[in-house]
């Protein structure tokens, strides 16, 4: 397996964004991810890349796959991990982002990984600490580690992403992890369509070279990848939609929607699913079309790519070298 | 098969521009053909050939503006008794508001009242859904599923959205499905417990009034949420010559905008409220001459796109109240065309013209299959004597409530027989 001295595969010392990787860095977490599938599927699944290394999960939203994914990641990497939930930090009791920070910096951990509800607190918080960061989703910003995922999902199917027409349905206003898809799918050549109402769309989105659609069926014809989101009811203060009825009758994935796509196409989603709202049960449990299993299996081992990458930079720098 | 076959007509057809001399056939309820000449040596006593004696033969009327009170109100009017007083007036097709009791705010509501109307009533019903849950302006209905119910538009009724978030919302979702929403423009705020537009007159009556400008300011508000939205947008009747001009602004760029007017508001001004008639207390309220005459100038200039009645039937227990306290609303169905033909005797548009605000205007906006001589298109029809004088008596109205803001006036024109559908729904005695 690979060693923490080897080349090093990320610029930077965080991991705040996909806009900010180039095609290189995207494809060498891609390539070392593969190295961590195999890896995942033998019986002895830990390695020493990250001994002695300490890792936070600093998680200010409730969360139960990519906080675990995370977790499961640091210790197969030999990391000591400790979960920081909000409810029983001193968060709730009024301490701010910035003094949370600073406090754990002090505690003089490896790996910060945070998911906050407002969009640039993982930036914020990166420029305060001493260790590397990664954004495991903030706000309706980015969600690299996601984006990542997806991408080595379909690669592992067999699909090249250059070329590739993928559909990302759903509620893109809100989506971090749509936008973090929108700049890696685009960054690797693939055509990227949105399909939602016009409520569920930001403004200007066209701005990111994406084609837009309203209408399921012209949406979806001849697509690759059917990429749902998550309608994000929780985040919804105000009506973007009148129900949950009426936005399944029009942007809900159905056998019948999904006929439109192209033959053979993939149905994913970050998952956790709405059944019934964004998405129908038959076709989220056809393992024929859905690798939404397959997506969280790839977050194992994209997260122990990044955070393997983070660490060669640590030693390259020669900080807290083991 | 059914035949009927009309002869020596006036064709006036604004949809095609024809205005000529001539008959038309219908077979099964549609128009089989149309043109100059047709049936010129019909024998007269058969009894499939009408002789129309050079009456004017036009496409039935189509109303975008109508309340019936069912359900909910039904000792005002139902579908049944609407369905009579719009045949007699020359509608072939209503389009209802929402605005009843229960609101039709879901699905199931718009099929009801297609369902009741298509068992009761005479002409075509077309229901229009809220555009938000109750009226209440803050949750936005299912557009879509009621599209797919049958709804041809989306509207409050008469009031005015106030929290601008929700509009523009509403309005971007509605034209996600390319949707029609119909607009009411009245500050609800600087209208609010007011009766008459704010002038001189409302001033001698001591009466509560709004300016007019609080119908501009919601035009021009609306106008900016189109320009975000892009969505269909239907001011459903201006009164007033300022917002009017914004209208005509809005269009020159572009805009998919269409406005309508109330034939009251063609045909009376704030003066007619004379010694507190409540039959002339309407929303929005009747206006000064200036505004009355830029709605004429409206019409003729084609700005405005259609006339409706805005039909809003009430009973003596809501009328028969000090002016403050009686309910807005005349009854207008079969008052429309007589009214709208009177800017066409004053000669300020011709027949055809103002006949194209009743007919062609609306079913465009509406995207329906109506308002049209076109062989093919169903036989919604009516024969108007467009000169015949009379004067207005409401004990001769079909419909079950009898405020009519026209008692005793004096018009030139209406209907002589109405046909839906090949089938003769109105014959004038």
């Amino acid at each position: 397996m690979t060693t923490a001295t080897a080349a090093p595969i990320l610029q930077s010392s965080h991991l705040l964004g996909i806009e900010g990787l180039s095609v290189s860095e995207i494809n060498g977490l891609l390539d070392l991810a593969e190295e961590y599938v195999a890896l995942n599927r033998a019986a002895e699944k830990k390695t020493t890349v990250l001994k002695g290394r300490t890792l936070i999960n600093l998680f200010f939203e409730a969360s139960t796959r990519t906080q675990s994914s995370f977790e499961i990641a640091g210790k197969r990497l030999g990391a000591d991990v400790m979960n920081m939930s909000v409810r029983t930090s001193s968060v709730s009791k009024g301490e701010t982002l910035i003094d949370t920070a600073t406090t754990l910096n002090a505690m003089r951990p490896d790996i910060l990984v945070i998911r906050h509800q407002d969009s640039g607190a993982a930036e914020l918080l990166s420029r305060k600490v001493d260790c590397c960061v990664v954004n495991a989703g903030d706000g309706s910003h980015e969600h690299p580690t996601q984006a990542l995922l997806d991408a080595l999902t379909i690669r592992r199917r067999g699909r090249k992403l250059e070329g590739l027409v993928v559909a990302i349905c759903g509620d893109v206003l809100h989506s971090r992890v749509a936008r973090s898809n929108i700049h890696l799918l685009s960054k690797m050549g693939a055509r990227v369509r949105l399909v939602a109402p016009r409520t569920l769309l930001p403004g200007n989105v066209d701005r990111f070279g994406v084609e837009v659609f309203h209408d399921m069926k012209q949406g979806l014809e001849g697509a690759d990848i059917v990429m749902m989101l998550r309608l994000q009811l929780e985040r919804m203060a105000g009506a973007f939609i009148p129900s949950t009825r009426e936005y399944f009758r029009f942007w809900g994935l159905d056998r019948e929607k999904l006929a439109y796509a192209k033959k053979g196409a993939l149905v994913m989603h970050p998952g956790p699913m709405n059944r019934g709202v964004e998405i129908d049960s038959a076709v989220a449990d056809d393992v024929e079309v859905s690798v939404i299993h397959e997506q969280v299996e790839m977050g194992v081992a994209i997260r122990m790519a990044v955070l393997d990458a983070l660490a060669r930079g640590l030693a390259a720098e020669g900080r807290n070298a083991p | 098969m059914k035949r009927l076959a009309f002869r020596n007509a006036r064709l006036i057809d604004p949809a095609s521009g024809l205005d000529a001399r001539g008959g038309l056939l219908v077979e099964n309820g549609r128009i089989a053909d149309v043109g100059p000449r047709l049936f010129n040596d019909a024998d007269p006593r058969d009894p499939e050939v009408i002789d129309c004696k050079g009456l004017v033969l036009a496409p039935g009327l189509i109303d975008m503006r109508v309340l019936t009170g069912e359900p909910g109100s039904e000792h005002r009017e139902t579908l049944e008794s609407a369905g009579r007083a719009a045949a007699a007036g020359g509608v072939t097709t209503m389009v209802v508001m929402p605005n009843t009791d229960p609101v039709i705010d879901e699905p199931s509501l718009v099929d009801y009242i297609k369902r009741r109307a298509e068992a009761t009533a005479r002409v075509r019903v077309l229901p229009m859904g809220a555009l938000t849950k109750g009226l209440a302006g803050e949750v936005m209905t299912e557009i879509g599923l009621m599209m797919e119910a049958g709804a041809v538009g989306f509207t409050d009724g008469d009031r005015t959205l106030s929290n601008t978030r929700v509009l523009r919302r509403a309005l971007s979702y509605a034209a996600t499905f390319g949707a029609l929403v119909v607009g009411h423009a009245e500050d609800p705020e600087l209208s609010r417990n007011t009766s008459m537009t704010e002038g001189e007159f409302a001033m001698r009556l001591g009466v509560p009034a709004a300016p007019a400008m609080a119908e501009t300011i919601i035009v021009e508000r609306d106008i900016r949420l189109v320009e975000m939205t892009g969505v269909r947008y239907h001011f459903g009747q201006i009164s007033c010559g300022a917002a009017l001009d914004a209208i005509a602004a809005a269009k020159a760029r572009g805009l998919p905008i269409t406005c309508g007017v109330s034939a009251h508001h063609l045909t009376l001004n704030e003066l007619d409220v004379e010694a507190y008639l409540t039959f002339r207390k309407v929303k929005p309220p009747l206006r000064s001459e200036a505004d009355r005459s830029a709605m004429v100038e409206g019409v003729a200039s084609g700005v405005i796109d259609v006339i409706v009645s805005n039909h809003d039937p009430q009973a003596p227990d809501t009328k028969r109240l000090p002016f403050a306290e009686a309910a807005f609303g005349t009854v207008g169905l079969e008052t429309l065309l007589p009214a709208a033909l009177s800017v066409y005797h004053e000669r300020r548009a011709s027949l055809p013209h103002v006949l194209e605000k009743l007919t062609a205007a609306p079913a465009r906006i509406l995207g329906i299959e109506a308002g049209a001589l076109k062989k093919g298109a169903p036989a919604d029809l009516v024969l108007i004597d467009p000169d015949q004088p009379f004067q207005v008596d409401s004990s001769t109205l079909h419909s079950r409530s009898l405020n009519t803001p026209f008692e005793g006036r004096r018009f030139q024109g209406r209907a002589q027989k109405t046909y839906v559908g090949g089938e003769c729904v109105f014959s004038a005695k």
